[in-house]
């Protein structure tokens, strides 16, 4: 026989996932969103989403080439661009630049190549990098343009977020829930906020899309949104004046950004069915509390970077059901 | 439409020769008979070099229990008692027969007359199949004698026929089927009859629509068998999954084995072999083989005296296509690639897939995303991901607590993989390691 044969083991044939389709499957599932950002925000959503994606890009690019000396570059992946578009839908359109690239720096410097790349990082990089900028620069991170100023950027005229009337509320300001934008409002993304997070109907096509290209599965936002629902609801029954509806709760602030887009991070939540519906409530009722309770009128970062560093606990813990066994 | 109820995935059927009638390959110029065509001891040999024998004699007597005899498919002189490769790709000890003319032992009944009745104990049955060498068709070659005599302490309650062939490409079993559907059944009959059940289901996956059909309308005249449509999922035809999806009773974890929950699980083809074997005194030494490919000119399904090598069975479909770069024996999920032609099709050949340059290239494995599609495609219920890793560092008492030995291998992990990780192959070696461990416990104590 002229030609040699390929020996090798079984299986020999490959679906044809790989992981460019997932990355850039879950950007697609982003574009709703983002077309409402740049509807709602206009220029200044159209500046800071490049300037996160191209940073993060660079960053991804010059620490594989420069710090850690690999042969190959994995900036073709799609992750460091997906970081950088979840990053850019986690800030305020009218971020300055500098700021922006600092977020883009911790994101893929600490959040993810100190730990060893794709693949190898404990917390969300997006989040690593959102927080560090919320604590650094919580007056440009907390003041969010009007919608509707499409040629403004840093000169855009700013306003109070439904969290933030929801926050003066449970502070006492009886008159502050009365404020809040109509539900219906919130729920197509009328309304200030972070980039990505205002339009809930976006958010919720791109899980639609998600579910059924099987990038994702239901366990982790569905148990994320129920937990809200029930939690906040509860509240809301108990003391209507003082704590907003759970409609508004799951409409408002980054909730379901996180639910869907941050908390599903594949690398950072759990593997098995049981665990990753154990992690989104856990994460629900983490952000029902920081919300209701604390400090921040946001919770969903923190709750979503507290649940990931219980994530390989919630793997040691929580496995699949195996084939056949039975429970002792 | 019933099926099993953990993960399982769904790879493209590509059942080319699904169309084609199974034709009868020539007798060829030398049969090679490995010696381990089976699990369990290898079979003694009975004949040396010189001696003559014909098409049905026995050539070697089963090695103990756990073993099967092998019998000649050809007439000829035993040429020598040598070492081949054989498709596990380890070297062998096998029967070289120079074949001259087609002379068959005179006790085999070669009409073509169905034989329904048949008046034969349990123990008899069973003693005829263990003298016929039949062994497990479907390729993972259990003794099917020793499946058919149950341990003490655990008693059959029904019998169940895997007519699955989840495998993609395969279509030897769905071509057996519509051919020799009433042999098939009769040995179905049979071999309730050998463990004294009184049911017996026959699990064929729907994208097989005519052979439902067909086993359908002639069951109605057996008592006591039942076609079950199943959901087209891969693995379907592993013993535990098929078990599930039918009866929906699960086989606990290793060392529980079907008997346990009250199965016994058959190939159709051991089915036939079983009928032959029993109705006609035809020891096994034929089976169906597709041979297919996207490339192969005529994708066929023969009926292949065994020791034929496989280079003859591509031969008879068009020969070897130019852009062949893999050649497998068995499906694409669970076969094993040839190394050379010169193979000899035994008990277990079910296919022999030809696989282009294209096809047979593996992408470079990327770091693990932690995607849990291994988890949830498993099975099993199994963490591949976690068994994959460990296995890598050596953490073998870890892998042995997360259950490895459960691993059927069935690939499905490997195949849903998007970072393209050798997942499987790296479980392999963890389940090499553990078997080990596990043996030399027991010896131990």
């Amino acid at each position: 026989m002229a030609n040699k044969l390929i020996v090798s083991l079984s299986p020999h044939v490959h679906n044809g996932d790989s992981v460019q389709r997932n990355m850039y499957g879950v950007m697609i599932a982003l574009i709703p969103a983002l077309l409402v950002s740049f509807y709602m925000f206009g220029l200044g959503a159209v500046i800071v989403s490049l300037t996160s994606v191209a940073s993060c890009l660079f960053f991804e690019w010059a620490i594989t080439k420069f710090i850690l000396k690999r042969e190959r570059t994995t900036i073709a992946d799609g992750s460091a661009a997906l970081t950088g578009l979840l990053l850019a839908f986690n800030l305020p359109s009218n971020l300055p630049l500098w700021i922006i690239v600092i977020g883009a720096l911790v994101s893929i410097g600490i959040g993810k190549m100190t730990f060893g790349g794709l693949g190898c990082n404990p917390f969300n990089p997006a989040l690593v990098g959102r927080v560090f900028l919320l604590i650094s620069f919580p007056v440009q991170m907390t003041s969010w343009p009007v919608t509707g100023q499409l040629l403004s950027y840093t000169d855009a005229e700013t306003g109070a977020t439904p969290l933030a009337l929801m926050k003066q509320a449970i502070h006492g300001d009886t008159e502050a829930l009365g404020k809040l934008p109509d539900t219906l409002d919130l729920f197509l993304g009328n309304n200030p906020g972070c980039l990505g997070e205002v339009s809930a109907l976006a958010l919720l096509i791109g899980l639609f899309y998600m579910l059924w290209k099987k990038i994702i599965s239901w366990h982790i936002p569905v148990s994320i949104l129920v937990t809200v629902f029930v939690f906040s609801g509860l509240m809301h029954w108990v003391d209507p004046d003082t704590y907003a509806s759970p409609l508004v709760h799951l409409c408002t602030g980054g909730l379901m950004l996180g639910a869907i887009f941050m908390a599903t991070d594949y690398v950072t939540s759990p593997m098995s069915h049981k665990g990753m519906i154990l992690y989104g409530v856990c994460i629900g009722f983490l952000t029902v509390v920081i919300r209701l309770f604390g400090a921040y009128p946001e919770g969903m970062s923190f709750a979503i970077l507290i649940m990931n560093a219980f994530t390989p606990l919630i793997n040691a813990y929580c496995k699949p059901k195996r084939f056949g066994e039975v429970k002792k | 439409m019933k099926t099993f109820r953990i993960g399982g995935v769904h790879p493209a059927e590509n059942k080319l020769s699904a169309g084609k009638a199974i034709g009868i390959l020539p007798v060829p110029e030398r049969a090679v008979f490995p010696l381990s065509q089976h699990i369990g001891a290898p079979a003694i040999p009975v004949v040396e070099k010189g001696d003559r024998v014909k098409v049905g004699t026995k050539i070697a007597e089963a090695g103990g229990f756990v073993s099967a005899c092998v019998y000649s498919s050809v007439s000829g002189v035993v040429n020598k008692i040598d070492n081949i490769i054989d498709a596990s790709g380890y070297s062998k000890p096998a029967i070289f027969i120079d074949v001259e003319g087609d002379e068959w032992e005179e006790s085999i009944d070669r009409s073509s007359s169905l034989i329904k009745t048949c008046d034969f104990s349990s123990e008899e049955i069973v003693k005829k199949i263990k003298d016929a060498g039949i062994v497990g068709m479907g390729g993972a070659c259990f003794p099917t004698h020793v499946k058919l005599s149950p341990p003490p302490g655990c008693a059959a309650e029904c019998i169940l026929i895997n007519a699955v062939e989840c495998e993609p490409y395969l279509t030897a079993d769905h071509r057996l089927m519509l051919e020799k559907g009433d042999e098939v059944l009769v040995g179905v009959t049979l071999l309730m009859k050998a463990v004294k059940v009184k049911k017996a289901y026959i699990g064929i996956e729907s994208n097989k629509p005519d052979a439902i059909r067909l086993l359908q309308e002639k069951a109605a005249s057996y008592e006591g068998i039942e076609v079950v449509p199943l959901k087209v999922k891969y693995p379907q035809g592993g013993e535990k999954q098929l078990i599930d999806a039918i009866i929906g009773r699960r086989v606990p974890p290793p060392p529980a084995i079907p008997i346990n929950v009250g199965a016994v699980v058959q190939n159709v083809g051991t089915a036939f072999a079983v009928y032959e074997a029993v109705q006609k005194n035809k020891p096994l030494f034929e089976r169906v083989v597709t041979v297919t490919g996207k490339s192969v000119l005529k994708p066929s399904n023969f009926l292949v005296r065994m020791g034929t090598p496989m280079k003859q069975l591509v031969d008879a479909a068009g020969g070897l296509p130019e852009d062949a770069a893999k050649i497998i024996a068995g499906g694409p999920m669970m076969g094993k690639a040839l190394a050379n032609l010169d193979v000899p099709v035994c008990k277990g050949s079910s296919g022999l897939l030809v696989m282009t340059k294209a096809e047979a290239r593996r992408s470079e494995p990327q770091p693990c995303i932690r995607c849990a599609k291994c988890v949830t495609v498993c099975p099993m219920g199994l963490e591949p991901f976690l068994l994959a890793t460990c296995s890598a560092h050596g953490y073998w008492e870890r892998v042995e607590h997360e259950m490895i030995m459960s691993c059927i291998e069935c690939g499905s992990c490997q195949f849903t993989c998007p970072s393209h990780r050798p997942i499987l192959d790296y479980i392999r070696l963890g389940k090499g390691k553990v078997s080990g461990i596990i043996r030399a416990r027991n010896t131990k104590k």
